[in-house]
């Protein structure tokens, strides 16, 4: 799957409590929880994200609660792929499990800055951003993670295998 | 192929003989849990795999405690959605407000937990049952919706970090104390995909709630889980609450670790960690003059009866500060009940603080004290990430109940040596 989109960048440890502030859990509404998606450390992402951008993180990415509703803002915001250098466990978990592809890949964190243009290939989990005209190469994930993704998620994957 | 403590435990879960560091293997699993704030998302993905009934309704835990008692409309749909599931499916470990805790500290105390059990909590805070010598692990909604589903969850086998703690802390020095420290050693991503494996002579020196914080907290360095071995102390507490078989693993005396971090516990000092990681940790000597708002002693870190019997051991006779808030969150009914009657909450009141039926409320912004702009608080809960506890302008400062309390009746934050009176 090819996935193009401009780069919205944030930090280190970007927590799931600035992804999706808890005063906003009494809902698991996936439209309600985009539209409060980062406000704690940026009010404007929900207007400037573009369906199909891409979040760069740093390390630790979606560290903090197990909410589930992190991935879930993120996803129902637009965005078509997370990049980060590390990724919370938790988070790495929810994500493939809800069907938010995700990459880890610290080169292309480190580099790519807001606004750059990025072509991402997530089966061959190559980075390209064709504003830079550089080629960013993630570590692939283990067969039976791409099995879980391939089937859009977890629940998909559990019930396809009866 | 030597195994750490969690590596056995995983094995066995799997019908193992030996795993290995990076495998990806699939558990059987000893009890699945949910709050009222990750079930509801998780009843909504159980209800889209093809399954009529859950794996094991005696091994489903669903506890409401996070926006309970209903907060809102909003939180008691999602109580409503739990109850209606929980009633639909039998499930025997659904805990309505009135015998409701906060998760953590109540599912020990029910004996839900025992040494040697494989344990997924829709909650970040699950590692906390690794003090019981469990493996236990927080997971989103939808590992939770298919461990109802099948009774098994997929993992990677951790590396482990083994903390060496040896010594015996000072008065003033408590489970709280010993985590906050090793976050700052190690910082929030310290043990990221790992397990942390305590080990250590100083073992001794540590109670039962000491362990449930320290292990608590080990999601706080990205930890997968923290785990301790089991002693005499674990064995007189799962005895003592549950009648469910145990079993005891030991690592391997060869088990490898990707490093041994030592803490010598008799030179901890009271430990507090600043906004807004907690891995910001600092001594109480080297905080400065930090006036604060509110105080806030409870949480599945730290609203255990030692914890509260710590606080009213320094607010006994005492005020908060005229311009504090001082909020009291015993963790459980069986806890509130016990602080009644040794005469804490009588302790507590005549101090001056608010004492709230459990919930985890505040911790998370949620509820029972939420901060304004400009607004500190002293919190002996988990987290001081913005916005956390209110307003993004807000400020949460992570310490233990005696440091706490202390800084209650002075108005900042202070130590709790100030009030040594033996």
């Amino acid at each position: 799957m090819i996935l193009n989109g401009n780069a919205i960048k944030y930090g280190d440890n970007i927590d799931t409590d600035v992804i999706i502030p808890a005063r906003y859990l009494n809902t698991s509404d996936p439209g309600e929880l985009a539209a409060h998606c980062m406000e704690d450390i940026d009010k404007d992402f929900p207007a400037k994200c573009k369906p199909g951008d891409v979040m760069i993180g740093g390390l630790n990415f979606g560290c903090g609660s197990s909410r589930e509703h992190a991935p879930i803002a993120i996803k129902a915001a637009g965005i078509s792929c997370v990049i980060a250098k590390t990724f919370a466990r938790i988070f790495f978990r929810n994500a493939i499990n809800i069907g938010l592809p995700i990459l880890e890949c610290a080169e292309a964190a480190a580099d790519i800055d807001e606004g750059d243009a990025l072509r991402v290939d997530l089966s061959a989990g190559s980075i390209e951003n064709v504003t830079k005209g550089k080629v960013y190469t993630a570590a692939p994930f283990p067969e039976f993670m791409q099995k879980i993704i391939a089937s859009g998620g977890l629940v998909a994957y559990t019930k396809s295998r009866g | 192929m030597a195994m750490t403590m969690t590596q056995k435990i995983l094995a066995r879960g799997a019908a193992l003989d030996s795993v290995t560091a990076g495998q990806l293997i699939k558990v059987k699993l000893d009890l699945v849990l949910g709050n009222d704030i990750t079930s509801p998302v998780a009843i909504k993905e159980f209800e889209k795999i093809s399954v009529t009934n859950v794996f094991d309704k005696t091994k489903i835990a669903l506890v409401p405690d996070h926006f309970t008692p209903n907060k809102d409309i909003k939180s008691a749909q999602q109580c409503k959605a739990v109850r209606d599931f929980a009633h639909k499916h039998d499930i025997e470990n659904y805990f309505e407000v009135g015998q409701m805790g906060i998760e953590h500290a109540l599912l020990p105390e029910k004996g839900l937990v025992v040494s040697g059990d494989v344990v997924i909590g829709a909650d970040s805070h699950t590692c906390t049952y690794g003090a019981l010598g469990a493996f236990s692990t927080g997971v989103g909604s939808t590992d939770m919706a298919v461990g109802m589903a099948t009774g098994e969850c997929w993992f990677k086998v951790p590396e482990a970090i083994r903390v060496e703690l040896v010594g015996k802390p000072g008065k003033w020095v408590s489970g709280k104390d010993v985590i906050l420290h090793l976050i700052g050693l190690i910082g929030v991503d310290g043990a990221l995909y790992q397990s942390l494996e305590f080990a250590g002579e100083g073992l001794a020196a540590l109670s039962m709630d000491d362990r449930f914080t320290i292990a608590n907290m080990a999601i706080e360095a990205g930890a997968k889980n923290g785990i301790f071995p089991v002693d005499d102390k674990t064995i007189s507490y799962i005895e003592a609450h549950s009648k469910k078989p145990y079993t005891v693993f030991e690592p391997d005396a060869d088990a490898q670790y990707v490093k041994t971090v030592t803490i010598d516990l008799s030179k901890l000092r009271p430990t507090v960690s600043f906004p807004h990681l907690p891995s910001n940790a600092r001594t109480i000597d080297e905080v400065g003059d930090i006036k604060i708002d509110q105080v806030v002693i409870g949480s599945c870190t730290n609203g255990r009866i030692e914890d509260l019997r710590i606080a009213a051991d320094i607010l006994n006779g005492r005020r908060v500060a005229s311009h504090i808030r001082t909020i009291v969150i015993p963790a459980t009914q069986k806890i509130y009940l016990q602080a009644m009657e040794e005469g804490l909450l009588k302790i507590f009141i005549d101090a001056g603080c608010a004492v709230s039926t459990p919930t985890c409320g505040p911790c998370l912004g949620g509820h029972m004290g939420i901060l304004a702009a400009g607004e500190r608080c002293v919190a002996t809960t988990n987290r001081n990430f913005i916005g956390r506890m209110g307003d993004v302008k807000s400020e949460v400062y992570l310490a233990s109940p005696a440091v706490a309390a202390a800084s209650a009746i002075a108005g900042k934050i202070a130590s709790p040596e100030a009030f040594d009176i033996a």
